[in-house]
């Protein structure tokens, strides 16, 4: 056992106030894995809503785990930077891969006006007759009384071919934007997806990147179109980037519409079979769909946090935060804060307000995408609640093993067809 | 009380009685007036309740302040009387003010 690990001071299976608060440690992904990290954050909230970690895997950092507090975290990006990286994990070495959504501005700023026209609302009309008739297919074509798995089938069918119709990419290789994606975002270990950060950074050069190439190439000596890739390879601000750069941007755009979608898509049917009274709720009334998906996507929280960076001393809630310190802003926590969000631990589909929420973040960085997401999940329960009388949910969900992207590897189902 | 008008994209008027020293946002909200989300509850941090102010009231109402300015930057139909509208307290200065809603927040 190496010193680090003998170091390393499990907060999995033990009850939230028999762990001294100084030795917290809420980045640990087994509390995720276990869905155990509320009564962590319960705690941070009440009695360190601005805590010091001394050390974790990714060294010493900031957690702001109060509704307030992530606000002024995000509604002052001078002081809380987003750059070098919007993970506690800073940049892989040698791998400078930029995205935009790790940067400051004005470059943020350029580069994200040049896609936000794919998610404005003209653009979001054009698609959804596209979603819907995409997602009836997947629902058709989907087992009647066998169990199946919900993630596999219907989530990541979804978002799949959601990112491929977004990137005008081949259609029938849309899996490999899921597996990239997914390799991206995994943590690498002995039974994870990929082995070693070397894995993940040659996947990524020798698969990824000569894909999106060859489509940047193409459409770049085609008129511009409507698609991602051909945004970005006419835009001004971002014509001239770099191969990592626009590497870069490209896996943003997926996984940012990938990981979240697919787990807000899976958190919806858990939730629906945890709360019956809220299924029978919504069996009655299609309409709540309107606010249960903003309620859906508060209480997924499919991204648990965003790092910043302070570039230079701040005093927040009283606490010394000194240049150079990594800050974590835990949505997830600040979704559950009583302080700001009535019954916050309850799952209620008509609640009043339901998009005050923190999924999307806030401020100049808050989530581009929000309004396409909300109109994928909303689309796929009408075209769910048009078919199914029930999605029971048969098992108990197996999650991902990350502090950072909440979701869901596996959730068995079965389906109980509408009479006719 | 003072009286606001907001114009949707098509023309349609929906006039409101607003109470002087809540804000503009929180006038349309209470009288649900479509196209004005504020997600974020009035906090200058969504850019939900974006608006364009009837140009000869632009000025008397002020300009925009520096987070509003940057949050708004990030739009591409951003125009020159845009505000969001969560950061314009009601004051009797605004009575007959008229703000149009922008079709991209439909």
């Amino acid at each position: 056992m190496s010193v680090a690990e003998q170091e390393y001071n499990h907060m999995f299976g033990k009850d939230p106030y028999s762990v001294p608060l100084e030795d917290y440690d809420v980045s640990q992904p087994e509390l995720f894995y276990s869905d155990t990290q509320f009564g962590f954050f319960e705690r941070l909230r009440k009695e360190a809503p601005v805590h010091y970690c001394k050390d974790s895997e990714n060294g010493p950092y900031w957690s702001v785990s109060s509704y307030e507090h992530i606000l002024e975290v995000e509604n002052n990006p001078k002081v809380f930077s987003s750059e070098p990286s919007i993970t506690l994990v800073d940049p892989e070495e040698n791998f400078d891969i930029s995205m935009f959504i790790a940067m400051d501005e004005p470059k943020h700023g350029d580069q994200r006006r040049t896609v936000q026209g794919i998610v404005a609302p003209t653009s979001l009309a054009t698609m959804e007759p596209i979603i819907r008739e995409r997602i009836g297919e997947i629902l058709d074509a989907l087992p009647a009384n066998e169990t199946f798995d919900w993630v596999d089938k219907v989530s990541i069918e979804l978002t799949g071919q959601m990112l491929a119709t977004l990137f005008d990419f081949p259609f029938e290789e849309r899996r490999k934007l899921t597996y990239w994606s997914d390799v991206a975002t995994t943590i690498p270990g002995p039974d994870a997806l990929i082995q070693s950060i070397e894995e993940r950074q040659n996947i990524l050069l020798t698969e990824c990147l000569p894909a999106f190439t060859e489509l940047w190439n193409q459409r770049v000596n085609e008129p511009p179109k409507g698609d991602l890739i051909s945004m970005l390879a006419h835009g001004k601000e971002t014509r001239d980037m770099g191969p990592m750069e626009f590497m870069g941007n490209l896996m943003l755009l997926i996984i940012g519409g990938n990981d979240t979608t697919r787990n807000s898509l899976s958190g919806g049917v858990y939730f629906l079979n945890q709360n019956p009274d809220q299924y029978e709720k919504l069996r009655n009334d299609h309409s709540l769909i309107n606010t249960m998906v903003p309620e859906i996507i508060r209480y997924q929280t499919p991204l648990t946090h965003m790092r910043r960076t302070a570039t230079e001393d701040y005093v927040l809630n009283g606490q010394n935060i000194k240049k150079g310190d990594k800050v974590a802003m835990w949505f997830i926590s600040g979704n559950r804060d009583a302080k700001h969000i009535d019954q916050a631990d309850d799952f209620i589909i008509d609640r009043p307000r339901p998009r005050q929420h923190l999924s999307f973040g806030l401020g100049i960085h808050r989530c581009m995408g929000n309004r396409l997401a909300e109109m994928q999940l909303r689309v796929a329960w009408e075209e769910i609640l048009k078919r199914f009388d029930k999605v029971d949910v048969v098992g108990e969900p197996v999650r991902n093993f990350s502090p950072f992207v909440r979701g869901y590897a596996e959730l068995p189902v079965q389906l109980r067809p509408l009479a006719k | 009380m003072t009286k606001i008008t907001f114009i949707k994209h098509d023309g349609e008027e929906i006039v409101v009685d607003a109470e002087n020293g809540t804000s503009v946002m929180h006038a349309a909200v209470d009288n649900l007036v479509p196209g004005i989300d504020a997600d974020c509850g009035g906090e200058c941090a969504c850019a939900t309740c974006h608006v364009y102010v009837e140009e000869n009231w632009f000025k008397k109402v002020g300009g925009t302040n520096d987070s509003e300015e940057a949050i708004m930057s990030l739009n591409p139909d951003r125009a020159e009387t845009s505000r969001l509208c969560c950061q314009m307290p009601v004051t009797d200065e605004m009575e007959g003010l008229i703000i149009r809603l922008p079709e991209f927040q439909f």
